[in-house]
């Protein structure tokens, strides 16, 4: 097997990368819900670690990333074939000669964990979680690893051409749709639009955002899938389209609402960051302050929709993935610039005709629509056979206490003065007389 | 006795506690309210979602008083704690019949 050690080195720093962006999107959904169910929200980040580590040892690297060449090679252009099952095979290979095929697993993998994670955000305060652990299997299986397969491991979108350098499709507009259609599945949470449903606490929305901004860099320049030039400019895109978005959603709102606010920021640099990943590896400089402007300001006007539309996706994951990744994906047939290939179509400012616009535009379509349907189908069919919502008594006390059993936070002193023994009941109260 | 009960704005607590520590008051409880009133509340936006927030946090001071002095202390908080602008708070007094100092059994006068 030959690899290169320093291509080799940075893939492996990338998939930790890569992995902590989960934990720091448990703390960027966690701190915008209420305190009741900052848990539950949190969690079903976690447990989307869980769940799909295990189905993609078992089966969704190979269906993703196994190329079958069979006659017609057809069934190739769907899904991918059973030859790495278990990740057999995986040890022995190598990705292009520059690292390890099971780190090239590794890092795939830690990407269809943060897609299946950023649908959660959907559904805060009111899903069951046994339900969503369902979910994520199945999501997992007949969506993200299908659609991974299509544009990243030759399947039909590989083979027309499709642009996506670190994901804008596979990931964020694949979430976002899938969201939409959870939401409508799983209806409003009770008194949305009647009670104050206030983020609970943003400084972990801050640390969350912070957390995913420093992943995202193994997320885009690792997606080179080599140390080399087009890393670093992917790395340099990330920075610079991240950093100008934040400060268009500032703008905005302190023109729109009166008030920069620190959700604004944390808000349009995870739009920022959405909508250069399909294109941070492709770009030029200029582009990517171009791409981050308009996600920004975009952004902070999309998450007005679900008002207008009356949908409650409760932590905007439409307004910020779906509507983001589609700026992304777009853009690039307009400005992709491919400095370091040769022989691309160049987007219709470079030159490139019309070719690679209609391409940017039929991969978001196709695989939004995609996801939109079967995850309304698969959400429908968990409500059917095990219910996907909690009861509204439930849902009001707060999912934490109901489903987990705890708290966020303990913050009075009269509440925990009734917690129990460590390893069993409260006592009973002393009946002899305690010396005054 | 009385029981003299003020709400105030919060960053007059400082001031209001100063000027009832020099006037030869030995104690009182003080705990965080949220006031409904003239001053009405404040907007806060979140991802341009506006939420209304009628309620203004206050400081609610408790101070147990011999009745001769009572119209003295409710004097000593409400040069305290005035600003002359909405909001200022309010500051009333009831008639108390039995005060005990726990750890003593001391009661009326003594116990205050």
């Amino acid at each position: 097997m030959k690899i290169d050690s320093g291509s080799t080195a940075w893939m492996l720093v990338s998939t930790a990368l890569v992995l902590l962006m989960t934990p720091g999107l448990a703390f960027f959904y966690g701190g915008m819900t209420r305190a009741k169910s900052v848990l539950n929200m949190m969690m079903m980040s976690w447990v989307s670690i869980i769940t799909v580590t295990i189905t993609w040892v078992l089966y969704g690297y190979s269906l993703a990333f196994d190329a079958v060449d069979n006659a017609s090679g057809f069934l190739n252009k769907i899904v991918g074939g059973l030859d790495n099952i278990g990740l057999m095979g995986v040890n022995e290979a190598a990705y292009n000669d520059t690292f390890p095929m099971m780190v090239f697993s590794a890092f795939q993998l830690t990407f269809a964990i943060i897609t299946v994670a950023l649908i959660s955000g959907t559904i805060a305060d009111r899903a069951k979680f046994g339900a969503w652990v369902v979910f994520t299997i199945v999501w997992a299986t007949i969506v993200y690893f299908p659609v991974a397969h299509w544009v990243w491991g030759g399947g039909w979108l590989t083979q027309l051409g499709i642009e996506d350098f670190a994901g804008g499709t596979v990931v964020h507009i694949n979430a976002g749709a899938a969201a939409l259609a959870l939401a409508l599945v799983l209806g409003k949470r009770a008194g949305w639009r009647k009670e104050p449903m206030r983020p609970h606490n943003l400084t972990l929305v801050l640390l969350g955002a912070g957390l995913l901004w420093f992943g995202w860099f193994g997320f885009n320049a690792g997606s080179e899938l080599a140390a080399d030039g087009t890393a670093g400019l992917a790395f340099m895109n990330t920075q610079i389209a991240t950093a100008v978005a934040a400060g268009a959603w500032l703008v905005v709102e302190k023109f729109r609402d009166g008030h920069a606010t620190s959700l604004g920021v944390a808000s349009g640099a995870v739009a920022g960051l959405v909508a250069i990943t399909p294109a941070c590896g492709f770009v030029d400089p200029w582009a990517a302050m171009l791409i981050g402007l308009l996600a920004g300001a975009a952004c902070a006007y999309a998450i007005g929709l679900k008002y207008k539309l009356g949908y409650d996706d409760s932590l905007d994951v439409v307004g910020v993935h779906l509507v983001g990744g589609v700026i992304g994906a777009v853009a690039l047939g307009f400005v992709a610039a491919y400095p370091f290939l040769d022989g691309q179509n160049k987007g219709l400012f470079y030159g490139g005709g019309w070719t690679q616009l209609g391409l940017q535009v039929l991969g978001p379509v196709a695989v939004g629509a995609y996801s939109f349907v079967v995850t309304y189908i698969i959400g429908k069919v968990i409500d059917k056979v095990m219910g996907f919502r909690i009861n509204a008594e439930a849902e009001i006390t707060g999912v934490d206490i109901t489903t987990h059993a705890e708290t966020g936070y303990d913050l009075g002193t009269i509440h925990s003065s009734g917690v129990a023994a460590v390893n069993g009941p409260v006592p009973a109260p002393a009946s002899k007389k305690v010396d005054a | 006795m009385r029981l003299i009960t003020a709400v105030i704005k919060p960053f007059k607590l400082d001031d209001v506690k100063a000027a009832l520590e020099q006037f030869g008051i030995k104690g009182m409880t003080v705990s965080e309210a949220s006031g409904y009133g003239r001053q009405r509340g404040h907007t806060e936006v979140y991802r341009g979602a506006e939420y209304q927030v009628d309620l203004v946090p206050k400081v609610r001071l408790e101070v147990l008083a011999e009745e001769d002095d009572a119209e003295d202390v409710i004097d000593v908080i409400v040069k305290a704690a005035q600003t002359g602008k909405i909001g200022d708070g309010k500051v009333w007094s009831v008639p108390v019949d039995t005060v005990v100092r726990v750890r003593t059994g001391e009661r009326g006068p003594e116990a205050l």
